[in-house]
């Protein structure tokens, strides 16, 4: 609370602080295509802090990098023993939880970014999940979100990587954020935000486009566009398949 | 080597899938099933989605039935006619199945009746089996090789009427027990997204008693029909026949199903039958565990709508 408050009056001391820093980003690829043997990605994320003023000698520089994929609803159901077997009893919707969330920072969460900043900018792995529509008959609702989070975390799709962004001379920043292989497509937002003593002093926006591509789109495309070609493709495949093993089989054993 | 999955959006081992679609081919040769039993829980266990691995399964299934069924026809081991009268109520039976199945879904709990459908009916007709083929087996000691002259069976089954005359399995019985043997296993192999040769190969023997030899390969005849229905139905409706994941396990599927068949050749009727059934009992005796055990992860997640 404290801190809160001193950070206020430090920055309405200094009103013209937050324009004063910016971001100049990079990033290695600004799309990531998903072939047929795609096995995850490392996207290299960089770049400096732009200023017309010198270094502020206020506290040292943060930074913050965010990747997020697509949000959709999330079914969760919870198991509970029911006359000697495991049944599931309750379930929540998560409105809307990421199908990939990275958070990497340049020194431990908390001291990066201050807990209010995370409130705002909706910033750590909690608070990118939303879920309000809980029933009203089912108790502890909270867990079912953090049921989300642990799974997604053992999956790999969640992580919270602190001290992995390198900043060099409170310019220059750089992190690698690795993808796995199992992406779903979408636009995967991604915030670089600077803070300096818990509090964003600027921040930038850009999307990372995951596609599939190639043999992967047209086979996605056929089977939503053309469900009946596509099916019947998969019999005749399969159909062949059968019986050219067999006719095989029969050419090996009269040799 | 990983391959990623259009439909599954997974990325897997290509080998894992050849070697999983070839053990499950021998299998699917040698008795007769099409092996979505072990399949299924196989794909689920290596991260497929449910979804997805129930509707690729049915596809790979019309593969390696496809395959074992040639070399059963050159045989003349198919009996077309008994394969024609369980696939008419096999398909009506399939159609049912999936309006029980709606309804089901409608009142929740969905994934709970298939679990215990899985093992009451795994766990029957493997421990049923195992105990019968068991003694088939002593009693062929017993007679020092020289098995006794069958003796057929004059139940109820024969008195009913509609008789119809299937050669290839020297019966002359009424239409109406392969017909109703039909409608059954399509109700459940809907319900369980199966092909139903686990079912369908036991009630051939026992219910009908009809020869060994001749049943593998009537029930794979049926089975390519009743799957290649499934596939188009999921292609259609749920669009998750997943092709290249089908691909991958077909490759070793039809392979390993040749192979299954030579296989099915040398031994015993008994011994295929005291294999099946212990393999029948392995995949129940699993399924119940995962009921009666405290699983690690109490919570699991799905997609709004599904199972």
């Amino acid at each position: 609370m404290w801190r809160t408050l001193i950070a206020l009056l430090f920055f309405a001391a200094h009103p013209a602080l937050a324009m004063e820093e910016e971001i100049v980003l990079g990033l290695s690829q600004d799309r990531v295509a998903i072939t047929s043997t795609f096995d995850g990605s490392d996207i290299l994320v960089f770049g400096a802090v732009k200023r017309e003023a010198p270094i502020p000698d206020a506290e040292p520089l943060e930074v913050v990098i965010t990747v997020s994929g697509p949000s959709e609803p999330v079914m969760v159901r919870r198991k509970e023993e029911k006359f000697g077997i495991w049944v599931n009893v309750d379930s929540v919707l998560v409105d809307s939880a990421p199908s990939f969330y990275a958070v990497a920072t340049s020194a431990p969460f908390n001291e990066a970014i201050s807990h209010t900043e995370d409130l705002r900018y909706k910033v750590s792995v909690p608070q990118a999940i939303r879920s309000v529509g809980a029933d009203m008959n089912v108790q502890n609702a909270q867990e079912f979100a953090e049921a989300v989070i642990r799974i997604r975390e053992a999956d790999g799709l969640y992580s919270l990587r602190e001290d992995t962004v390198a900043v060099d001379q409170q310019t220059l920043f750089r992190t690698s954020i690795s993808m796995p292989a199992n992406l779903i497509e979408g636009d995967y937002k991604t915030r670089i935000f600077l803070t300096r003593g818990g509090k964003v002093v600027s921040q930038i926006v850009t999307d990372i486009d995951v596609r599939k591509v190639g043999l992967e789109r047209f086979l996605f495309n056929l089977s939503r566009q053309q469900p009946a070609i596509y099916g019947l493709m998969s019999l005749a495949i399969a159909i062949f398949a059968g019986w050219g093993a067999s006719a095989a089989f029969t050419v090996l054993r009269n040799r | 080597m990983q391959i990623y999955l259009p439909i599954a959006e997974v990325s897997v081992n290509a080998f894992l899938l050849l070697g999983l679609g070839g053990l499950v081919g021998v299998l699917s040769g040698m008795f007769g099933v099409g092996g979505g039993f072990l399949m299924t829980p196989l794909l689920f266990f290596i991260g497929i989605p449910p979804a997805v691995a129930v509707a690729t399964e049915a596809n790979q299934i019309v593969a390696s039935s496809f395959s074992g069924v040639l070399a059963h026809f050159r045989r003349r081991t198919v009996d077309f006619k008994m394969g024609g009268v369980l696939l008419v109520g096999g398909l009506t039976g399939a159609a049912l199945g999936v309006v029980v199945f709606n309804y089901l879904k409608s009142l929740g709990q969905v994934d709970l009746l298939v679990k215990l459908c899985y093992v009451v009916f795994l766990g029957v007709v493997g421990g049923l089996m195992f105990i019968e083929s068991l003694n088939a087996i002593r009693k062929s000691r017993r007679a020092d090789g020289a098995a006794p002259p069958k003796r057929r069976q004059r139940g109820w089954v024969h008195a009913l009427p509609f008789k119809m005359r299937f050669r290839t399995s020297g019966l002359y019985i009424s239409a109406l027990p392969p017909l109703i043997v039909g409608v059954f296993v399509g109700i459940l192999s809907a319900i369980m997204g199966v092909g139903g040769g686990f079912i369908m190969v036991p009630a051939m023997i026992y219910i009908l008693g009809m020869p060994t030899k001749v049943v593998v390969g009537t029930s794979l005849f049926q089975i390519i029909f009743v799957t290649a229905f499934t596939t188009m139905l999921h292609a259609t409706t749920n669009f998750t026949v997943d092709v290249v994941l089908a691909v991958l396990l077909l490759v070793g599927g039809v392979i390993g199903a040749q192979v299954g068949t030579q296989i099915g050749t040398k031994l015993k009727a008994e011994q295929l039958r005291v294999l099946l059934a212990m393999m029948v009992l392995a995949v129940c005796g699993k399924l119940a565990l995962d009921l009666l055990l405290q699983p690690a992860e109490l919570f699991s997640l799905g997609t709004e709508g599904g199972h």
